[in-house]
């Protein structure tokens, strides 16, 4: 039995005196997908910049590793969350992965170019991105730039895979190619996921466990037990529907922003 | 300023073009201000072209042309406090340099609240003019460049100040790199990204005060943003990037010198003709060059 990858105790967010959720208490398990779920401005960025050392928790404990989180930690991998590269932008896909071998470090690459080579090749390979990985960053579409920053965050060997948002801007196809690839790539790796969503339905046949961040608190279960007209009407202390539709997608209703599209 | 005034006296001679082209040269550097004219334009030429890569990746071209703009405040002042201009410029560009770099790129709004302070400080400059009467070679020299007044001391600091910049740049250029392509990536991995922008902002700083002796206030953007833009156009890997940016630079300062000295018209005027005419050339002749990278990519997989 491995260690959990993630566990938190009474972990409270907050900018300044404004408090985005308290009370978090869950468990992450080494190799498990997580859908972090949620409306806008709930606090689920901010839970992954606390995961990744960059905003101290205001209370409570949280172990990421087993170790207190902390900046640069090269055990994750990080995709960011953006819209697309301003097209302009004249950098190659490969240049870009490159940066997460050496990017953090002084001066330039003198050494090791030949290792950093082979490194950011084999990520590039990883996600199936060779093809277009010699393009300029922002000519390429958004799947292709989410592939290639996928790559990026493969580099190093990470141990836990941190992604915000990384199938808003995607079309349904190339949503489920790309949930497809990191699943593909998790499981070889055996790598922990934790993926911000908007819409869960790409995700459900893949993931193990949903982290609600909604109404200033945190709730966590597996995807049948808690995306549930109860659980969710609870969490929220609000009415919610969860409605099937006859493909077996689910459709939250009931929260302001979110009435008319699917998420979960 | 006066020496400024013998050198154009000087060039007024106008020496003319033989068919020799050793002779030409030698022509060229005969004068002592021609020689260092183009020891300052190369040493500027190499900064400008380097930095200018970062300039167009971080989109800053906006904030590289206000430095210049605002540091034209401190020139005209310093000449009125009877100290060298160049502190007043170096002074003036290193702090809202610096400021422009703690803002961070991703305040909105940050290009206008730039422009505000810009055109206030522009403003204090036509003071600054006025108070110091008889002022107006002085004054133009700042805004669209003195090269032909440059002394051998002047030389001495801009190779200095050159060594700097460049060194600090190679110092910095991973980091750099990556916080300009992906903020929020390279301070996840752990690069102090508002240190570095502090940083980027003040070299710029240091770089533009070098390069408004070349072609002023008003005409850097020919030298720090025009050679990048146009090597962009050509190349996404970074290291090609700066060395093309470097190059036509050079080429742009070298050729405009050596066009001005044998005619009567300033040497700003044909280093930012000669950058803008190139850009233009490149950009019209893209549509042509995509075609022929399609047909040469299908004869390739056809060959294939």
């Amino acid at each position: 039995m491995t260690d959990p990858a993630i566990i938190a105790r009474d972990l409270t967010a907050s900018y300044g005196a404004r408090a985005i959720w308290s009370a978090g208490t869950f468990m992450i398990p080494s190799g498990s997908f997580t859908a972090i779920l949620g409306p806008n401005g709930a606090g689920k960025s901010t839970l992954i910049r606390m995961i990744l050392g960059q905003l101290p928790p205001a209370a409570g404990g949280l172990e990421v590793l087993g170790r207190p989180p902390r900046r640069g930690n090269s055990d994750i991998g990080y995709v960011p969350q953006r819209t697309v590269f301003d097209p302009e932008l004249s950098i190659r896909g490969r240049d870009f992965v490159g940066l997460a071998v050496d990017g953090h470090r002084w001066g330039m690459r003198l050494t090791g170019r030949t290792k950093a080579a082979a490194d950011t090749s084999a990520s590039i390979d990883a996600v199936g991105a060779r093809d277009y990985a010699d393009r300029p960053l922002g000519s390429l579409s958004g799947g292709e730039q989410q592939r290639l920053l996928l790559a990026q965050a493969l580099v190093g060997q990470p141990r836990l895979l941190l992604m915000d948002e990384p199938l808003s801007h995607l079309d349904v196809r190339n949503q489920g190619a790309m949930v497809q690839l990191i699943t593909d790539v998790a499981r070889e790796r055996r790598l922990t996921v934790l993926l911000i969503a908007h819409d869960v339905n790409p995700l459900l046949p893949h993931i193990d466990l949903v982290l609600y961040v909604a109404n200033g608190r945190l709730a966590i279960g597996r995807p049948q037990d808690i995306i549930t007209s109860q659980r969710l009407t609870e969490i929220y202390s609000s009415p919610v529907e969860v409605l099937t539709d006859s493909r077996g997608r689910l459709f939250v209703v009931g929260l302001e922003e979110e009435v008319s599209h699917p998420h979960a | 300023m006066r020496e400024l005034a013998i050198f154009i006296t000087v060039t007024n001679t106008s020496p003319s073009l033989s068919w020799n082209l050793f002779d030409d040269i030698a022509s060229l550097f005969h004068y002592e201000f021609m020689v260092h004219a183009f020891q300052a334009g190369t040493i500027v030429a190499i900064v400008a072209g380097a930095i200018g890569y970062f300039v167009v990746l971080r989109a800053s071209a906006f904030a590289a042309h206000a430095l210049s703009h605002i540091g034209f405040a401190g020139a005209t002042g310093a000449v009125v406090l009877g100290i060298s201009p160049v502190f007043g410029l170096l002074a003036f560009t290193l702090a809202s340099g610096v400021t422009i770099g703690a803002l961070g790129n991703r305040l909105r709004g940050r290009d206008v609240t730039i422009g505000i302070v810009l055109a206030w400080t522009l403003g204090l400059g036509v003071l600054f003019i006025s108070l110091y009467r008889g002022y107006a070679t002085e004054a133009y020299a700042l805004l669209f460049g003195e090269i032909l007044g440059i002394s051998a001391t002047d030389v001495a600091i801009t190779l200095v100040a050159g060594v700097v910049t460049v060194g600090a740049l190679i110092a910095v250029y991973r980091p750099l790199l990556f916080s300009s392509v992906d903020d929020d990536l390279a301070s996840a991995k752990g690069v102090p990204v508002t240190a570095l922008s502090i940083v980027f902002m003040a070299i710029l700083a240091v770089a533009v005060t070098e390069a408004v002796q070349v072609v002023g206030v008003l005409l850097i953007f020919a030298l720090i943003v025009t050679p990048a833009a146009i090597a962009v156009r050509f190349t996404s890997r970074p290291m090609v990037a700066i060395v093309t940016g470097i190059g036509l630079a050079l080429a742009f300062t070298w050729a405009g010198l050596t066009i001005a000295y044998y005619s009567p018209h300033p040497v700003s005027f044909f280093i930012t003709s000669l950058a803008f005419a190139v850009y233009v050339a490149v950009r019209l002749s893209e549509p042509i060059r995509r075609r022929i990278d399609v047909r040469w990519a299908l004869s390739s997989t056809t060959a294939g």
